[in-house]
């Protein structure tokens, strides 16, 4: 049967541009994810409790073991792969590197479609690497990704919520529902208004119940 | 609510939003950002389009500096913001602002100040532009709401 009372997904977008990540971050949250949005490798990692070295001084910084002490639970990191500093293939590497975070599913985005660099990036063990613009549709792609970790999670440790520092909203008065699906097909959570809780993959526009929809008036360009 | 007032508001939208479709200021990336407009985030489109105009104005600004003295043109500098722009204007659905990118990119590549500054005039004219129109957007939107009315979805193949 396969019910499961879920908190949402939680992803952890990265792009050094602002606007980028406004982008994402309204496209995760109309998937039906929680965002965090940072705007470097550096930050990323920092968020996931992986330190990078010599940052002993920070009195903000989480403990520095390196194993399992994960602050947040994170199903997926997207982050773009042109950011100074530490590229988005840099802290791809970083994170399967990692023994605590290499189950994290990773997608890389990118402006410039580079067959050298997609493949390279899929090597080294990212999911999907999306060409900027992403759109609405890319993301249903992610969903897969994230119920493995999710689904992993939940058989290895069903009481991990006291060891999250900081957790996910818990919609508890919104029981919901996760029907384990064969693949190809998705549910998607509408955490707000309305009451239709699962889409198939090709429906990726949320039922806009304000908006009359003037089929009629379909206009060819 | 005068529903003749906001049915005619609504196809003066209408007609209006496609037409900036068909003269080629806006392309099908538009439409995806309308997507993500809903009402718990009714000014979206509005936040990502000034975002995108600032950026603009910015950009600009420092590539004309950087392609200012002849002799030490900044061809590194000027060929990040063209980057810059051509991604924001791409995500934007900025059509006309997208291809001049695309041809400036071009200049850069090739280190052609003159075709460089030449884009650059270009860019700032299609920025200008479609803020305009775009605010022009905006009004019919709010004088629909304030009559009442609900902002028509529009399908553009």
């Amino acid at each position: 049967m396969g019910m499961v009372t879920e908190s949402q997904f939680h992803v952890l977008a990265v792009d050094d541009s602002l606007f980028d990540r406004k982008m994402i971050e309204r496209l995760l949250q109309k998937s039906s994810c929680q965002v965090t949005t940072v705007d470097s490798g550096s930050k990323a990692l920092e968020f996931l409790g992986l330190r990078e070295s010599n940052e002993s001084d920070d009195p903000n910084a989480p403990s520095s073991s390196p194993v399992t002490h994960q602050e947040v639970e994170i199903n997926l990191i997207i982050t773009d792969y042109c950011m100074p500093g530490m590229t988005g293939y840099d802290l791809l590497k970083r994170v399967k590197e990692s023994a605590a975070f290499k189950s994290i599913p990773v997608v890389i985005m990118s402006s410039e479609n580079v067959p050298a660099r997609i493949s390279r990036c899929l090597e080294e063990g990212a999911e999907e690497f999306f060409l900027k613009p992403v759109k609405l549709a890319d993301l249903t792609k992610l969903k897969p990704h994230m119920m493995k970790t999710k689904l992993k999670k939940e058989s290895e440790n069903p009481a991990k919520e006291d060891n999250a520092v900081l957790k996910p909203e818990i919609r508890e008065e919104e029981p919901s529902v996760i029907e384990i699906l064969p693949l190809h097909q998705e549910v998607e959570q509408e955490p707000m208004l309305s009451n239709n809780k699962r889409k198939a993959m090709e429906e990726v526009i949320s039922t806009d119940r304000s908006r009359p929809k003037y089929n009629d008036i379909t206009t060819l360009v | 609510m005068n529903t003749v007032v906001v049915a005619q508001l609504q196809r003066q939208f209408q007609e209006y939003l496609v037409s900036l479709y068909q003269q080629g200021f806006l392309d099908n990336q538009f439409t995806e950002l309308r997507k993500l407009q809903d009402e718990g985030t009714p000014d979206f489109v509005a936040e990502v389009v000034s975002l995108f105009f600032d950026d603009c104005s910015k950009l600009i600004n420092s590539m004309s500096r950087s392609l200012g003295r002849p002799e030490s043109v900044d061809f590194k500098q000027v060929d990040s913001g063209v980057h810059q722009l051509k991604g924001s204007s791409s995500s934007v659905g900025a059509r006309r602002v997208k291809n001049v990118c695309i041809s400036f990119k071009e200049c850069c590549d090739v280190q052609n100040r003159e075709g460089c500054l030449r884009c650059l005039q270009q860019v700032d004219y299609e920025y200008k532009m479609l803020k305009t129109k775009l605010e022009d957007l905006f009004n019919l939107e709010q004088q629909i709401l304030q009559a009442g009315g609900t902002i028509p979805q529009i399908n553009i193949n």
